[in-house]
């Protein structure tokens, strides 16, 4: 059907090409993204519903949502706070080492998960560099929810700051000058006009920080320490089950974790359509 | 609200960086109510200046009073100024009603006025600039012009004593430009602000302002009444800028000016090589020349605009073609036609090379 | 130019804060890597690198960048060459399928490479009777880290090629200019950086994968680690010194990238300013 629409539409094409790139990434995307993908349905096609639903509830399980949405939820907030910090800072002022801090902001990205995992519970473990000064006020980072949060913020800190710094570049100064030449002060000027200007670029950002930190696997699993209905992550629980043998078990959690992340990045992308929409009115 | 400035001056960049002198110092002494207008080409520092007396940018040296407050170092949220921007610089996620607010929700909560007289001024502001049923619209809905009201509603919402405008017409089409022309010198008879605006259209300065600011270069050149500056302009970048020029260069000897075969009075003039200007209303055409003026030019270009004739007239002895301005009678009269062969007769000649400009009437006589 | 939080004690707050976080949350960390592999001297750290496993590990990793870079740079300029030249039908559910790997845990990715290709898996039977191993072995690693790293250059190279347009591709087909022709000489120099950016981010997160290769690579480690891997692996035998010497090169290879693509885009900027 795709063909006969393709042949139909046979309007010249001008450039060359065609042909070939769709071949190359049709067969790209089938053997590399599409198949695999397919297997795991086909592994949930062999269980019933109730045996779905019996291996989804499983109490340890339920308990692994909450440790993961909880820490992905905690991170999410304190990046979009911390991210916004940075871009403002990088973007408005000038400082020494302004070019280093910039960088910096990639890191989590260009670092392996694992090197991350192993240096965060290193730093934060009660001898560790930073957990042996907390050790004393009561405070514990490893083994706690505090690590797990941690761990996942670090891993999404670009996804803020990257998403916000642009935006931030292109506001132009007439803005600023407007709301200062109408007497607000700094931190209403802040608050009423930049920060909505910000917005959809923020919570954009937090949201894909979220995502992300929903299967962040690698950075968190050393400092976490993975025990059973306190410090275990969904991913850890997945990866446990395939220890085990347990391929239905690993789908079954592994097709929540795909659902949870596919239907939060739609309503991102619904979220910012709709939003952007408002901003440039109703005028075509 | 007066606004004294004095000996303002600024510098962008460091010796041997892209050192550039914006400002010369500057004195400027507007009074209370004026409508001024700063006119000049680009880079002649008249955004800069505007800019400086709003606070958005800070002179190198020298003074700015608001009546008998030193607003020098005042930052610009405190000055009590309302600024309109060329590209309206409205708050697109707000709505009309709440941008034109804006300065007046922003004030400390002491201060502030309750929502409901603030609805009523905003109101008010909108009715007068004929945009009250667009309250609730946003700014991507409004035109260009629309856009523009608002943002003078809005920098009008807090009473300002004095309204700076930076070329607030300049992105709009000519049509709305006229119409808001109208729309600024309107509000400024009913509300009596002061007001300081930039632009580098001279019509646009001419019809506006009470008086005009010419600059040029960072320097004041001329400021004067927009009909002082056209008939007595101080001197000779002024009359070139306000409106079109005709030039006449040649050599004088005994008081008359040669050039190839043309030949014309000057009196006064001293011997020499000399270049005189003349306006298009100030050429006169003839069949015959006369015992003053023997100027054989011959017709390129025939535009009638409104009231008047366009000519546009060349010749061996012109390095430019001259622009003639005549009345319907005259071209009627002279049968006018491309082609044409007539003689130019100056009602008018001005020299600028003396430090006084001078005005020499070859036509003495009619 | 003035500007909303111009302010000197609301600039240098921000500033302070913001270096004090970043010395905490970025710079410590990166400092703790190094320190913890050289905590027992340069000559224990050169027995780590040396050691045969290590080199191993590295050989394994190499060979995981080397074909999965540019496997995935072809795909991505092939995709990204049909999403903004052409229309058809599908072109924007293509689109979104190549975020797919951004959605997936890595887990799970190791997860769906293991159902299809392990031994009780979809192609089990068939690879199981032809001698073949994917999972547990070399090629289940770069099949999965193909997986993941996908997108990196195709995201790069569609807005980029979006917004370009093709108009000088067009202007080049009327002048005879082949197919071949036209993206090299015409396309390639205009996608250059944006090209390069994304080559980069693919190598960085090939060598670095972790989650989605522990899953295919076994829960039983054998010879099947990379780099990562092997990171994990002398971490939970308590060798720290080795465990940070391995995450050390790690750390290079990350410290690089971000050289890179700072450079990377110093030279964007400066072209901007000039034309």
């Amino acid at each position: 059907m795709i063909a006969q629409a393709l042949t139909r539409r046979r309007e010249r094409r001008v450039l060359p090409g065609f042909g070939l790139s769709l071949g190359v990434s049709l067969t790209f995307v089938s053997l590399i993204l599409l198949l695999p993908m397919t297997s795991l349905v086909g592994q949930l096609s062999q269980l019933s519903w109730s045996q779905y639903w019996f291996l989804i509830t499983d109490p340890r399980l339920l308990a692994s949502y909450a440790v993961t949405l909880f820490g992905a939820a905690v991170a999410a907030i304190f990046n979009a706070a911390f991210g916004l910090l940075m871009a403002w800072v990088l973007v408005r002022y000038e400082f020494p080492g302004k070019r280093l801090v910039d960088a910096l902001m990639d890191l989590p990205f260009a670092l392996p998960t694992a090197v991350a995992g192993i240096t965060l519970a290193t730093l934060y473990s009660s001898n560790g560099w930073i957990g042996r000064l907390l050790e004393p006020l009561g405070m514990s980072v490893s083994y706690t929810w505090i690590g797990i949060a941690l761990a996942m913020a670090f891993t999404s800190i670009p996804f803020v700051v990257r998403t916000v710094q642009p935006v931030l570049e292109d506001l132009p100064a007439e803005v600023d000058e407007a709301a200062m030449t109408l007497g607000a002060s700094d931190s209403h000027a802040f608050r009423r006009v930049i920060l909505p200007y910000l917005w959809p670029a923020l919570v954009t950002g937090t949201g894909l920080a979220f995502v992300r930190s929903l299967g962040e696997f690698g950075a968190v699993i050393f400092i976490a320490g993975g025990k059973p209905y306190e410090t275990e992550i969904t991913s850890l629980m997945i990866f446990v089950k395939l220890q085990e043998y347990d391929y239905a078990g690993a789908s079954a959690v592994a097709s929540i974790v795909l659902a949870t992340s596919l239907t939060l990045l739609l309503a991102i992308n619904l979220w910012q359509g709709r939003f952007i929409k408002r901003l440039h009115g109703g005028r075509g | 609200m007066s606004i004294h400035i004095s000996q303002i001056d600024k510098t962008y960049g460091y010796k041997g960086h892209g050192h550039t002198r914006a400002l010369e110092p500057i004195d400027l002494d507007i009074h209370d109510g004026e409508l001024i207008g700063l006119l000049g080409p680009s880079g002649s520092g008249k955004t800069t200046l505007l800019r400086i007396v709003a606070g958005l940018e800070q002179a190198d040296g020298g003074s700015i009073h608001f009546g008998e407050r030193d607003v020098t170092h005042v930052h610009v949220r405190d000055r009590r100024i309302g600024f309109v921007f060329q590209h309206y610089a409205l708050f697109r996620h707000m709505s009309v009603f709440d941008n034109v607010a804006f300065g007046l929700t922003a004030m400390p909560r002491a201060q502030r006025p309750s929502s409901g007289e603030i609805r009523t001024r905003v109101m008010q502001l909108l009715e007068m600039v004929r945009l009250q049923d667009f309250a609730e619209r946003f700014p991507a809905q409004l035109s260009g012009g629309q856009q523009q009201r608002v943002s003078l509603a809005r920098a009008l919402a807090l009473k300002p004593d004095v309204l700076l405008l930076d070329e607030p017409f300049g992105a709009l089409d000519a049509k709305v430009r006229q119409e808001l022309r109208r729309w600024l010198r309107h509000l400024h008879e009913e509300l009596h602000f002061t007001s300081l605006f930039v632009t580098h259209d001279q019509e646009e300065a001419l019809e506006l302002s009470d008086r005009v600011v010419v600059m040029s270069n960072g320097r004041v050149e001329q400021i004067a009444t927009p009909d002082t500056l056209y008939r007595q302009p101080a001197n000779r970048f002024v009359f070139e800028f306000l409106g079109d020029v005709n030039r006449l260069e040649g050599d004088i000897e005994e008081e008359v000016l040669t050039c190839g075969n043309a030949r014309v009075a000057v009196p006064g003039v001293e011997n020499g090589r000399q270049e005189l200007l003349l306006r298009p209303h100030e050429i006169r055409l003839d069949e015959q020349p006369n015992a003053r003026a023997h100027l054989p030019v011959s017709v390129t270009a025939v535009v009638p605009v409104g009231a008047e004739v366009r000519i546009e007239l060349e010749a061996d002895w012109l390095g430019e073609p001259w622009l003639a301005t005549i009345s319907h009678a005259d071209f009627e009269r002279l049968a006018i036609t491309r082609g044409k062969r007539l003689f130019a007769q100056p009602s008018r000649l001005h020299r600028f090379d003396t430090p006084r400009p001078q005005t020499l009437a070859p036509l003495s006589v009619s | 130019m003035l500007r909303v939080g111009d302010a000197p004690r609301v600039r240098r707050l921000l500033i302070g804060v913001a270096l004090a976080l970043t010395g905490l949350f970025l710079l410590l960390p990166l400092v703790a890597i190094f320190a913890q592999a050289l905590m027992s001297g340069i000559d224990v750290y050169w027995q780590n690198l040396s050691d045969a496993y290590t080199l191993a590990a590295i050989g394994l990793t190499l060979l995981v960048a080397v074909i999965t870079v540019p496997v995935n740079l072809i795909f991505g300029v092939f995709l990204a060459w049909l999403v903004t030249r052409f229309e058809f039908p599908g072109r924007r559910l293509l689109q979104t399928l190549i975020d797919i790997p951004f959605a997936v845990s890595p887990v799970v990715a190791g997860l769906v490479y293991l159902l299809l290709y392990g031994r009780n898996g979809w192609l089990g039977g068939w690879l199981d009777a032809h001698d073949i191993q994917i999972m547990f072995a070399w090629p289940g690693i770069v099949l999965v880290t193909l997986f993941v790293t996908c997108p990196f250059v195709a995201r790069e190279l569609i807005p980029l090629m979006q917004a370009q347009g093709s108009r000088e591709e067009e202007a080049a087909v009327t002048l005879g200019a082949s197919g071949w022709t036209i993206f090299r000489r015409v396309t390639l120099p205009n996608i250059r950086h944006a090209l390069l950016y994304g080559v980069i981010l693919t190598n960085a997160r090939a060598v670095g994968e972790f989650g989605a290769v522990s899953v295919v690579a076994g829960a039983i480690r054998g010879e099947t680690n990379t780099l990562p891997l092997q990171v994990e692996q002398l971490y939970q035998d308590y060798n720290t010194v080795g465990a940070f010497t391995s995450a050390s090169l790690l750390a290079l290879l990350a410290l690089l990238t971000l050289a890179a693509k700072a450079a990377l885009e110093w030279r964007a900027a400066r072209r901007e300013i000039v034309t």
